[in-house]
Protein backbone atom coordinates (compact mmCIF):
# COMPACT_ATOMS: atom_id res chain seq x y z
CA UNK A 1 0.00 0.00 0.00
CA UNK A 2 2.67 2.50 1.23
CA UNK A 3 4.21 2.11 -1.87
CA UNK A 4 1.46 2.37 -4.23
CA UNK A 5 0.62 5.61 -2.64
CA UNK A 6 3.66 7.03 -3.20
CA UNK A 7 4.06 6.05 -6.66
CA UNK A 8 0.34 8.04 -6.84
CA UNK A 9 2.23 11.02 -5.12
CA UNK A 10 4.72 10.92 -8.27
CA UNK A 11 2.36 10.49 -10.39
CA UNK A 12 0.36 13.62 -9.58
CA UNK A 13 3.93 15.70 -8.58
CA UNK A 14 4.65 14.52 -12.56
CA UNK A 15 1.47 15.45 -13.83
CA UNK A 16 1.08 19.45 -11.68
CA UNK A 17 3.84 20.90 -14.67
CA UNK A 18 1.46 19.67 -17.23
CA UNK A 19 -1.65 21.51 -15.32
CA UNK A 20 -0.17 24.75 -14.47
CA UNK A 21 0.79 25.10 -17.84
CA UNK A 22 -2.98 24.85 -18.72
CA UNK A 23 -2.58 21.92 -21.02
CA UNK A 24 -6.15 20.74 -19.54
CA UNK A 25 -6.14 18.15 -21.87
CA UNK A 26 -2.69 16.70 -21.99
CA UNK A 27 -2.59 16.55 -18.53
CA UNK A 28 -5.75 14.24 -17.74
CA UNK A 29 -4.42 12.13 -20.18
CA UNK A 30 -0.89 11.92 -18.31
CA UNK A 31 -2.93 11.58 -14.82
CA UNK A 32 -4.68 8.71 -16.23
CA UNK A 33 -1.85 6.83 -17.55
CA UNK A 34 0.24 7.69 -14.59
CA UNK A 35 -2.56 6.12 -12.70
CA UNK A 36 -2.64 3.08 -14.87
CA UNK A 37 1.81 3.06 -14.28
CA UNK A 38 1.12 2.95 -10.93
CA UNK A 39 -1.50 -0.07 -10.48
CA UNK A 40 0.72 -1.67 -13.40
CA UNK A 41 4.38 -1.44 -11.65
CA UNK A 42 2.38 -2.72 -8.37
CA UNK A 43 1.58 -5.64 -9.89
CA UNK A 44 4.68 -6.00 -12.80
CA UNK A 45 8.23 -5.20 -12.79
CA UNK A 46 9.06 -1.45 -12.58
CA UNK A 47 11.06 -2.34 -16.07
CA UNK A 48 7.83 -2.84 -17.67
CA UNK A 49 8.20 1.08 -17.91
CA UNK A 50 10.69 1.65 -19.16
CA UNK A 51 9.97 3.32 -22.47
CA UNK A 52 8.72 6.61 -22.97
CA UNK A 53 6.90 9.01 -25.59
CA UNK A 54 6.02 12.83 -25.84
CA UNK A 55 2.23 13.95 -26.14
CA UNK A 56 2.44 17.42 -26.51
CA UNK A 57 6.40 17.73 -25.51
CA UNK A 58 5.25 16.46 -22.39
CA UNK A 59 7.58 12.94 -21.77
CA UNK A 60 4.88 9.77 -21.04
CA UNK A 61 5.32 6.59 -20.19
CA UNK A 62 4.34 4.16 -23.41
CA UNK A 63 6.36 0.95 -24.90
CA UNK A 64 5.97 -1.87 -22.91
CA UNK A 65 2.81 -0.11 -21.06
CA UNK A 66 0.16 -2.97 -20.18
CA UNK A 67 -2.71 -0.55 -22.44
CA UNK A 68 -0.03 -1.47 -25.31
CA UNK A 69 0.97 -4.91 -25.06
CA UNK A 70 -0.59 -7.54 -27.19
CA UNK A 71 -1.09 -10.23 -24.49
CA UNK A 72 -2.33 -13.58 -26.35
CA UNK A 73 -6.19 -15.25 -25.28
CA UNK A 74 -6.18 -17.47 -22.88
CA UNK A 75 -7.67 -20.81 -23.97
CA UNK A 76 -11.03 -21.38 -23.37
CA UNK A 77 -12.05 -24.43 -21.03
CA UNK A 78 -13.94 -27.40 -21.37
CA UNK A 79 -17.03 -28.17 -19.59
CA UNK A 80 -17.52 -31.16 -17.63
CA UNK A 81 -20.32 -32.81 -18.38
CA UNK A 82 -19.69 -36.41 -17.08
CA UNK A 83 -23.24 -36.88 -15.23
CA UNK A 84 -21.27 -37.09 -12.47
CA UNK A 85 -22.82 -35.38 -8.88
CA UNK A 86 -20.36 -33.49 -7.09
CA UNK A 87 -20.06 -33.28 -3.30
CA UNK A 88 -21.02 -29.69 -1.86
CA UNK A 89 -19.22 -27.84 0.10
CA UNK A 90 -21.81 -26.78 2.47
CA UNK A 91 -25.52 -27.86 3.08
CA UNK A 92 -27.00 -25.15 1.25
CA UNK A 93 -24.84 -25.09 -2.19
CA UNK A 94 -26.82 -24.76 -4.67
CA UNK A 95 -25.57 -28.25 -6.53
CA UNK A 96 -23.47 -28.22 -9.33
CA UNK A 97 -24.83 -28.84 -12.98
CA UNK A 98 -23.24 -31.85 -14.25
CA UNK A 99 -23.94 -31.51 -17.55
CA UNK A 100 -23.80 -29.70 -20.52
CA UNK A 101 -26.44 -26.83 -20.77
CA UNK A 102 -25.67 -25.02 -24.36
CA UNK A 103 -28.83 -23.42 -25.67
CA UNK A 104 -30.62 -24.15 -22.76
CA UNK A 105 -33.90 -21.96 -22.98
CA UNK A 106 -34.98 -20.27 -19.72
CA UNK A 107 -37.88 -17.81 -20.21
CA UNK A 108 -41.56 -17.48 -19.96
CA UNK A 109 -42.08 -20.04 -22.63
CA UNK A 110 -40.14 -22.56 -21.67
CA UNK A 111 -37.91 -23.80 -18.47
CA UNK A 112 -35.96 -26.72 -20.50
CA UNK A 113 -34.24 -27.17 -17.20
CA UNK A 114 -37.35 -28.47 -15.45
CA UNK A 115 -38.22 -30.45 -18.50
CA UNK A 116 -36.26 -32.91 -16.58
CA UNK A 117 -36.62 -32.18 -12.90
CA UNK A 118 -39.55 -30.82 -12.81
CA UNK A 119 -41.87 -32.77 -10.03
CA UNK A 120 -43.89 -34.71 -13.00
CA UNK A 121 -40.76 -35.00 -15.42
CA UNK A 122 -38.27 -36.88 -13.35
CA UNK A 123 -40.25 -40.62 -13.87
CA UNK A 124 -39.25 -40.11 -17.28
CA UNK A 125 -36.02 -38.57 -17.06
CA UNK A 126 -34.58 -39.81 -14.12
CA UNK A 127 -33.11 -36.56 -13.07
CA UNK A 128 -33.21 -35.34 -9.54
CA UNK A 129 -36.44 -33.24 -8.71
CA UNK A 130 -35.68 -29.81 -7.83
CA UNK A 131 -36.14 -29.60 -4.16
CA UNK A 132 -39.10 -28.61 -2.04
CA UNK A 133 -37.39 -25.31 -1.45
CA UNK A 134 -38.34 -24.41 -4.75
CA UNK A 135 -41.74 -24.26 -4.05
CA UNK A 136 -41.80 -21.81 -1.61
CA UNK A 137 -42.38 -18.45 -2.38
CA UNK A 138 -40.84 -15.49 -0.13
CA UNK A 139 -43.47 -15.81 2.49
CA UNK A 140 -42.63 -18.97 2.87
CA UNK A 141 -45.71 -20.54 1.67
CA UNK A 142 -45.55 -23.52 -0.47
CA UNK A 143 -46.84 -23.57 -3.79
CA UNK A 144 -48.26 -26.53 -5.71
CA UNK A 145 -45.21 -26.17 -8.34
CA UNK A 146 -41.60 -24.58 -8.83
CA UNK A 147 -41.73 -20.71 -6.92
CA UNK A 148 -41.43 -17.71 -9.47
CA UNK A 149 -38.21 -16.57 -7.66
CA UNK A 150 -36.56 -19.80 -7.93
CA UNK A 151 -37.92 -20.23 -11.62
CA UNK A 152 -34.19 -19.01 -13.45
CA UNK A 153 -31.82 -22.28 -12.75
CA UNK A 154 -28.91 -20.60 -13.72
CA UNK A 155 -29.00 -17.65 -11.21
CA UNK A 156 -27.65 -20.53 -8.76
CA UNK A 157 -26.91 -23.19 -10.68
CA UNK A 158 -23.67 -23.34 -12.60
CA UNK A 159 -21.82 -25.96 -14.62
CA UNK A 160 -18.27 -26.45 -13.75
CA UNK A 161 -15.33 -25.98 -16.12
CA UNK A 162 -11.80 -28.09 -16.36
CA UNK A 163 -10.08 -24.44 -15.84
CA UNK A 164 -7.97 -24.39 -12.44
CA UNK A 165 -8.70 -21.85 -9.69
CA UNK A 166 -6.98 -18.00 -10.68
CA UNK A 167 -6.15 -17.69 -7.04
CA UNK A 168 -5.28 -20.12 -4.49
CA UNK A 169 -8.55 -21.54 -2.24
CA UNK A 170 -8.00 -22.45 1.20
CA UNK A 171 -11.64 -23.12 1.64
CA UNK A 172 -11.88 -26.52 4.32
CA UNK A 173 -15.76 -27.54 4.67
CA UNK A 174 -17.49 -27.99 8.21
CA UNK A 175 -16.17 -31.22 9.09
CA UNK A 176 -12.57 -30.72 8.24
CA UNK A 177 -12.55 -27.21 10.16
CA UNK A 178 -14.42 -29.20 13.49
CA UNK A 179 -11.80 -32.41 12.88
CA UNK A 180 -13.90 -34.41 12.17
CA UNK A 181 -13.16 -35.46 8.74
CA UNK A 182 -10.59 -37.61 7.62
CA UNK A 183 -10.95 -36.05 3.80
CA UNK A 184 -9.30 -32.28 4.40
CA UNK A 185 -9.57 -32.06 0.40
CA UNK A 186 -13.21 -32.61 -0.05
CA UNK A 187 -13.91 -28.57 -0.88
CA UNK A 188 -11.27 -28.48 -3.77
CA UNK A 189 -12.39 -32.00 -4.67
CA UNK A 190 -16.15 -30.66 -5.02
CA UNK A 191 -15.84 -27.35 -6.66
CA UNK A 192 -13.01 -27.76 -9.32
CA UNK B 1 -69.07 -21.55 -77.55
CA UNK B 2 -65.72 -19.38 -78.05
CA UNK B 3 -64.08 -21.59 -75.67
CA UNK B 4 -65.16 -24.74 -77.09
CA UNK B 5 -63.99 -23.48 -80.70
CA UNK B 6 -60.34 -22.45 -79.08
CA UNK B 7 -59.96 -25.49 -77.48
CA UNK B 8 -60.99 -27.75 -80.55
CA UNK B 9 -58.53 -25.56 -83.08
CA UNK B 10 -55.74 -26.30 -80.54
CA UNK B 11 -56.38 -30.47 -80.45
CA UNK B 12 -56.26 -29.97 -84.67
CA UNK B 13 -53.07 -28.01 -84.47
CA UNK B 14 -51.88 -30.99 -82.00
CA UNK B 15 -53.23 -33.49 -83.73
CA UNK B 16 -52.05 -32.59 -87.33
CA UNK B 17 -48.93 -33.80 -88.98
CA UNK B 18 -46.41 -31.49 -89.21
CA UNK B 19 -46.08 -29.59 -92.31
CA UNK B 20 -43.30 -27.46 -92.39
CA UNK B 21 -41.16 -29.15 -89.84
CA UNK B 22 -39.14 -32.56 -90.28
CA UNK B 23 -39.37 -35.00 -88.25
CA UNK B 24 -35.75 -35.03 -86.99
CA UNK B 25 -35.76 -31.71 -85.89
CA UNK B 26 -38.98 -32.17 -84.06
CA UNK B 27 -38.24 -35.11 -81.80
CA UNK B 28 -34.52 -33.70 -81.82
CA UNK B 29 -35.50 -30.18 -81.08
CA UNK B 30 -38.15 -31.71 -78.36
CA UNK B 31 -35.56 -33.50 -76.56
CA UNK B 32 -32.87 -30.55 -76.33
CA UNK B 33 -35.92 -28.16 -74.99
CA UNK B 34 -36.88 -31.01 -72.90
CA UNK B 35 -33.15 -31.16 -71.13
CA UNK B 36 -33.20 -27.37 -71.49
CA UNK B 37 -36.71 -26.84 -69.45
CA UNK B 38 -35.94 -29.74 -66.67
CA UNK B 39 -32.48 -28.82 -66.47
CA UNK B 40 -33.70 -25.18 -65.73
CA UNK B 41 -36.61 -26.21 -63.74
CA UNK B 42 -34.16 -27.84 -61.20
CA UNK B 43 -31.85 -25.27 -61.47
CA UNK B 44 -34.71 -23.29 -60.36
CA UNK B 45 -35.91 -25.74 -58.03
CA UNK B 46 -31.88 -25.77 -56.31
CA UNK B 47 -31.98 -22.15 -55.93
CA UNK B 48 -34.66 -21.95 -53.89
CA UNK B 49 -33.49 -24.97 -51.56
CA UNK B 50 -30.42 -22.48 -50.44
CA UNK B 51 -29.97 -21.05 -46.89
CA UNK B 52 -29.21 -17.75 -48.87
CA UNK B 53 -32.41 -17.74 -50.31
CA UNK B 54 -34.26 -18.06 -47.13
CA UNK B 55 -32.60 -15.24 -45.79
CA UNK B 56 -33.35 -13.14 -48.52
CA UNK B 57 -36.78 -12.61 -47.08
CA UNK B 58 -36.32 -10.32 -44.07
CA UNK B 59 -38.36 -12.34 -41.94
CA UNK B 60 -36.42 -15.19 -42.10
CA UNK B 61 -33.07 -13.50 -41.49
CA UNK B 62 -34.14 -11.98 -38.44
CA UNK B 63 -36.06 -14.24 -36.88
CA UNK B 64 -35.75 -18.14 -37.53
CA UNK B 65 -31.69 -17.78 -38.83
CA UNK B 66 -30.36 -15.35 -35.78
CA UNK B 67 -31.66 -17.73 -33.52
CA UNK B 68 -30.12 -20.57 -35.39
CA UNK B 69 -26.41 -18.76 -35.28
CA UNK B 70 -26.80 -19.13 -31.88
CA UNK B 71 -27.09 -23.11 -31.63
CA UNK B 72 -24.75 -26.12 -31.82
CA UNK B 73 -26.18 -27.08 -35.83
CA UNK B 74 -24.69 -23.56 -36.61
CA UNK B 75 -21.27 -23.49 -35.05
CA UNK B 76 -19.24 -26.51 -33.32
CA UNK B 77 -16.01 -28.44 -32.72
CA UNK B 78 -16.27 -30.02 -35.76
CA UNK B 79 -17.18 -27.69 -38.49
CA UNK B 80 -20.47 -28.93 -39.85
CA UNK B 81 -23.57 -26.59 -40.65
CA UNK B 82 -27.26 -27.72 -41.01
CA UNK B 83 -28.55 -25.21 -43.19
CA UNK B 84 -32.18 -24.15 -43.35
CA UNK B 85 -33.04 -26.96 -46.36
CA UNK B 86 -31.41 -29.60 -45.08
CA UNK B 87 -33.77 -29.76 -41.82
CA UNK B 88 -36.77 -28.43 -43.88
CA UNK B 89 -36.65 -29.34 -47.18
CA UNK B 90 -36.77 -33.32 -47.22
CA UNK B 91 -33.88 -34.77 -49.75
CA UNK B 92 -35.89 -36.95 -51.80
CA UNK B 93 -37.11 -35.69 -54.96
CA UNK B 94 -40.88 -36.70 -54.88
CA UNK B 95 -41.03 -35.28 -50.75
CA UNK B 96 -39.20 -32.30 -51.90
CA UNK B 97 -42.16 -31.65 -55.01
CA UNK B 98 -44.75 -32.16 -52.43
CA UNK B 99 -43.02 -29.89 -49.49
CA UNK B 100 -42.08 -27.18 -52.12
CA UNK B 101 -45.94 -26.96 -53.35
CA UNK B 102 -46.79 -26.70 -49.69
CA UNK B 103 -44.33 -23.95 -49.53
CA UNK B 104 -46.39 -21.69 -51.51
CA UNK B 105 -48.48 -21.07 -48.96
CA UNK B 106 -45.41 -19.16 -47.59
CA UNK B 107 -45.22 -17.12 -50.68
CA UNK B 108 -49.11 -15.86 -49.78
CA UNK B 109 -47.43 -15.39 -46.27
CA UNK B 110 -44.66 -12.96 -47.67
CA UNK B 111 -46.98 -11.17 -49.98
CA UNK B 112 -49.57 -10.02 -47.33
CA UNK B 113 -47.42 -10.02 -44.37
CA UNK B 114 -48.02 -12.95 -42.17
CA UNK B 115 -45.09 -12.63 -40.28
CA UNK B 116 -43.85 -8.75 -41.54
CA UNK B 117 -42.88 -7.87 -38.02
CA UNK B 118 -41.54 -9.35 -35.27
CA UNK B 119 -44.00 -9.37 -33.03
CA UNK B 120 -46.46 -10.89 -35.68
CA UNK B 121 -43.62 -13.83 -35.23
CA UNK B 122 -43.51 -14.37 -31.97
CA UNK B 123 -47.41 -14.57 -32.13
CA UNK B 124 -47.46 -17.12 -34.80
CA UNK B 125 -44.76 -18.99 -33.53
CA UNK B 126 -46.65 -21.63 -31.80
CA UNK B 127 -48.38 -22.37 -34.35
CA UNK B 128 -45.51 -22.06 -37.38
CA UNK B 129 -43.37 -25.00 -34.33
CA UNK B 130 -46.54 -27.36 -34.70
CA UNK B 131 -46.30 -27.36 -38.39
CA UNK B 132 -42.50 -28.44 -38.09
CA UNK B 133 -43.17 -31.01 -35.10
CA UNK B 134 -45.78 -32.61 -36.73
CA UNK B 135 -44.02 -33.22 -40.51
CA UNK B 136 -41.02 -34.60 -38.13
CA UNK B 137 -43.32 -36.53 -36.31
CA UNK B 138 -45.18 -38.21 -39.59
CA UNK B 139 -42.23 -38.50 -41.67
CA UNK B 140 -40.10 -40.33 -38.20
CA UNK B 141 -37.65 -36.98 -38.70
CA UNK B 142 -36.48 -37.88 -41.64
CA UNK B 143 -34.32 -34.82 -41.71
CA UNK B 144 -32.82 -34.91 -38.84
CA UNK B 145 -31.50 -38.93 -39.79
CA UNK B 146 -30.30 -37.52 -42.83
CA UNK B 147 -27.29 -37.04 -40.65
CA UNK B 148 -28.57 -38.64 -37.20
CA UNK B 149 -28.71 -42.22 -37.98
CA UNK B 150 -29.56 -44.78 -35.46
CA UNK B 151 -27.66 -47.28 -36.89
CA UNK B 152 -24.68 -45.55 -36.64
CA UNK B 153 -25.03 -43.60 -33.21
CA UNK B 154 -22.62 -45.32 -30.44
CA UNK B 155 -24.58 -44.73 -27.67
CA UNK B 156 -21.36 -46.43 -25.67
CA UNK B 157 -19.76 -42.23 -26.46
CA UNK B 158 -22.58 -41.14 -25.27
CA UNK B 159 -23.47 -39.48 -21.72
CA UNK B 160 -24.76 -42.18 -19.53
CA UNK B 161 -27.97 -39.69 -19.34
CA UNK B 162 -28.30 -40.03 -23.16
CA UNK B 163 -27.24 -43.15 -23.75
CA UNK B 164 -30.31 -44.66 -21.78
CA UNK B 165 -32.88 -42.48 -22.99
CA UNK B 166 -32.32 -43.51 -26.86
CA UNK B 167 -32.10 -46.76 -25.63
CA UNK B 168 -35.15 -46.49 -24.06
CA UNK B 169 -37.19 -44.49 -26.77
CA UNK B 170 -35.33 -44.11 -29.80
CA UNK B 171 -34.29 -47.86 -30.24
CA UNK B 172 -37.40 -49.45 -29.29
CA UNK B 173 -39.20 -46.97 -32.28
CA UNK B 174 -41.47 -45.66 -29.37
CA UNK B 175 -40.48 -41.97 -30.24
CA UNK B 176 -38.91 -39.74 -33.08
CA UNK B 177 -35.96 -37.64 -32.74
CA UNK B 178 -38.59 -34.43 -32.64
CA UNK B 179 -40.30 -35.73 -29.92
CA UNK B 180 -37.62 -34.73 -27.24
CA UNK B 181 -35.29 -32.71 -29.35
CA UNK B 182 -37.73 -29.89 -29.64
CA UNK B 183 -36.54 -25.95 -30.19
CA UNK B 184 -32.76 -27.48 -31.20
CA UNK B 185 -31.81 -24.82 -33.62
CA UNK B 186 -34.79 -22.06 -32.75
CA UNK B 187 -35.96 -20.66 -29.82
CA UNK B 188 -39.29 -22.60 -28.64
CA UNK B 189 -43.00 -20.90 -28.38
CA UNK B 190 -45.29 -21.18 -25.14
CA UNK B 191 -44.93 -24.63 -24.49
CA UNK B 192 -47.51 -24.68 -22.05
CA UNK B 193 -49.16 -28.28 -22.14
CA UNK B 194 -46.32 -29.99 -24.64
CA UNK B 195 -44.65 -32.32 -22.75
CA UNK B 196 -41.56 -33.84 -23.08
CA UNK B 197 -41.03 -36.63 -25.14
CA UNK B 198 -39.63 -39.06 -22.31
CA UNK B 199 -42.51 -38.14 -19.95
CA UNK B 200 -45.33 -37.96 -22.19
CA UNK B 201 -46.32 -41.51 -20.99
CA UNK B 202 -45.58 -41.41 -17.11
CA UNK B 203 -47.32 -38.07 -16.91
CA UNK B 204 -50.51 -39.05 -17.56
CA UNK B 205 -51.16 -40.57 -14.68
Amino acid sequence: MKTRFLIAALALLAGAPALTAGIATVGIATGVTAARAADASAADSPQELAGTGTVGGIKVPSANHPITRDDPAEATHREITDDQRRARNYADQPPLIPHAIRDYQIDLNINKCLTCHDRRNTEGSQAPMISVTHFQDRDGQTLGTVAARRYFCTQCHVPQSDAQPIVPNSFRDFDAVLGHSPTQGLGQGGAK
Amino acid sequence: MTIRGAVLGLWRLFARPSVHFGLGFLTLGGFIAGVVFWGGFNTALEATNKEAFCISCHEMRDNPYEELKQTIHFTNRSGVRATCPDCHVPHQWTDKIARKMQASKEVWGKIFGTIDTREKFLDKRRELAEHEWARLKNNNSLECRNCHSAESMDITKQNPRAAKMHETYLFTGENTCIDCHKGIAHRLPDMHGIEPGWSMKTSQK
